[in-house]
């Protein structure tokens, strides 16, 4: 136990100290926040609806996509996972406690985001409090799946990034973010259900602000859920200690099962 | 009693059609201070690797402490410290928070007094990429031995150290040996495995090509002993001169230097020489060849075993 805290301790304090983390952790989510809230709502004031999800679920995709891989990458290929493991460090404490650390993180700037957002942008606050936190940890989760995922496979720090913006960009255009699926063209939209983002933006809006568009919320829960779990389940079994990431149990594509929840939702929830 | 604490018995390790360790068998008993010596890529790091647990080997058996190190990792993580050749921390880790981070993982209290004792006193909340090379490697050597391990293994571990923390990291060695802790080093610096090492293994190309004390290894050589004398006089500057058992003569800086194959008839000879010519000796220095002289002798030639 005491070296479980000792390590959280040191990834939560890393997670501020790092100025890449720092950066990815707190201060692009929340400036993002800041000017989507204050230039978007004066577009588009339906957005005032959605800004408190929205920007939650921003803030946990670049945490988790953009800032968590990498580091993990870089410790691999730089030896320290050797190190870890010589000193007994387990696989498991290696992904879940970054993992850990950076949901905490977001679980932060996600308290900020909405206590702000109704003082600072008339944002309504959600009507369904457990729904939101279910909500926002089911996403929290399926994000760090695939983020755990993405680590494990990248076989360089370049190809991470890549892997990264590969489900970080199409989210943020087409995962209900910025435009409600609703409203999306509905090849689009169904493009957008291949991404865990649909159904969380989807959720967030049914379970927790009590809308009736999108899909059965539970539904959409159920595939998150999924998808968290079959991807972190396939992180643990694709993990590898080696530098050069060689001596993996699989074949880096069986990644892609990852997707399954998500493509069945796609083809059961249209 | 068998004290034998590292058993390895006809490894072999292979990495697509490279054999990198092709059969190699020894034993390093408790207390002892092992030298693995050999030129990169001669299998080195593959040994110890899969000593430590970090490789599977592909022919053969390892045992530290009766423990397999491929298939019983959690049994072998307080058995062994290692220091690897590159200090593999989290840049962000300070010296402090990695002592209590892997003496957590290891079920033991930091031990704050060797961060002291390896001088790195006024660097205890500096991070690990704030340190120089060598601060980093005496972090690592902290870490590898903060939980009493019984085995040691150090991979290049002066490396980048000034004259003082060599000497200091020497001595800690010593004391560590004489608290029972088997060490195997790995060690491109002939000079420290002639000093540290009670025996030493010379690999090359994945096989043994020498093994025993330094002073076996050196004395098995055809390596010649150096004697540089110098005399009041001119006794020695006829180059026509001869001297048994000597294959070569040069003259430098007023002194003149003959390689010998047995010193000494070639010393007995050489003053009775200056004494019959009426001179006077003022300096005689005799210089065995080196364990490094051997070494490259061994890895230029071939080798023996």
């Amino acid at each position: 136990m005491s070296a479980f805290i000792n390590h959280f301790s040191f990834e939560f304090r890393t997670g501020i100290r790092n100025k890449e983390l720092l950066l990815m952790n707190y201060l692009f989510p929340l400036g993002f926040y800041v000017m989507a809230g204050m230039f978007v709502t004066e577009l588009n004031p339906a957005f005032r609806e959605t800004v408190i999800p929205s920007m939650i679920l921003f803030a946990i995709m670049v945490s988790m996509l953009l800032g968590l891989p990498q580091p993990l990458v870089t410790a691999r290929e730089v030896g320290i996972f050797r190190s870890y493991k010589i000193n007994g460090v387990p696989a498991i404490s290696i992904l879940t406690i970054p993992a850990l650390t950076t949901m905490l993180h977001t679980l932060i700037v996600a308290v900020v985001i909405t206590a702000t957002a109704p003082l600072i942008f008339d944002a309504p606050l959600p009507v369904n409090w457990p729904g939101f936190i279910v909500v926002f940890l089911l996403t929290a989760f399926a994000f760090i799946g695939i983020s755990l995922l993405i680590s494990v496979i990248s076989s360089s720090s370049r190809a991470t990034v890549l892997w990264s913006q590969l489900i970080f960009l199409p989210s943020m255009m087409i995962g209900g973010l910025m435009i409600p699926a609703h409203m999306m063209p509905d090849a689009l939209a169904r493009i957008g259900m291949l991404l865990p983002s649909t159904y969380s933006m989807s959720a967030f809006q049914r379970l927790a602000k009590n809308w009736t568009i999108g899909f059965d919320p539970y539904w959409s829960l159920a595939v998150l859920l999924a998808g968290g779990v079959l991807s972190f389940g396939l992180a643990i079994y694709l993990f590898c200690w080696d530098s050069h990431n060689r001596t993996q149990r699989g074949h880096p594509m069986l990644a892609l099962l990852a997707l399954l929840p998500y493509a069945l939702g796609a083809l059961l929830l249209w | 009693m068998n004290d034998s604490v590292i058993q390895v018995r006809d490894f072999r390790k292979i990495y697509g059609d490279v054999v990198a360790v092709d059969g190699i068998s020894f034993e390093v008993k408790r207390g002892e201070i092992f030298g693995l010596l050999g030129p990169n890529g001669a299998g080195k790091t593959s040994t110890l690797e899969s000593l430590e647990g970090l490789r599977i080997p592909d022919g053969g058996s390892l045992q530290v402490m009766g423990v397999d190190p491929a298939h019983q990792s959690r049994k072998l993580r307080n058995l062994i410290g290692v220091q690897l050749q590159t200090s593999a921390l989290p840049d962000s880790i300070t010296v402090e928070e990695a002592m209590k981070f892997f003496c957590a993982y290891h079920g033991v209290a930091p031990r704050y007094d060797l961060i002291d004792r390896l001088g790195l006193t006024e660097k205890r909340g500096a991070q690990h990429h704030q340190l120089s090379a060598g601060q980093q490697r005496r972090l690592v050597l902290a870490l590898a031995i903060a939980h009493n391990p019984p085995v040691l293994f150090l991979d290049e571990p002066t490396a980048g150290l000034d004259v003082a923390s060599r000497v200091e990291l020497h001595n800690l060695m010593r004391e560590l040996q004489a608290g029972g802790t088997t060490i195997v080093l790995a060690t491109h610096d002939m000079a420290e495995a002639a000093e540290m090492a009670d025996r030493v293994a010379i690999l090359l190309r994945g096989k043994f090509a020498a093994t025993g004390t330094p002073l076996d290894i050196t004395a098995t050589g055809a390596g010649l002993t150096k004697i540089s004398v110098r005399t009041q006089g001119s006794s020695l500057s006829d180059s026509d001169i001869t001297f048994p058992a000597v294959r070569r003569h040069v003259s430098k800086d007023e002194y003149s230097i003959y390689f010998s194959t047995d010193i000494g008839p070639t010393v007995s000879a050489i003053i009775d020489h200056i004494k019959s010519q009426g001179d006077t000796l003022i300096d005689l220095r005799v210089e065995r060849p080196s364990l490094e002289d051997r070494f490259l002798e061994i890895t230029t030639t071939g080798g023996i075993r």
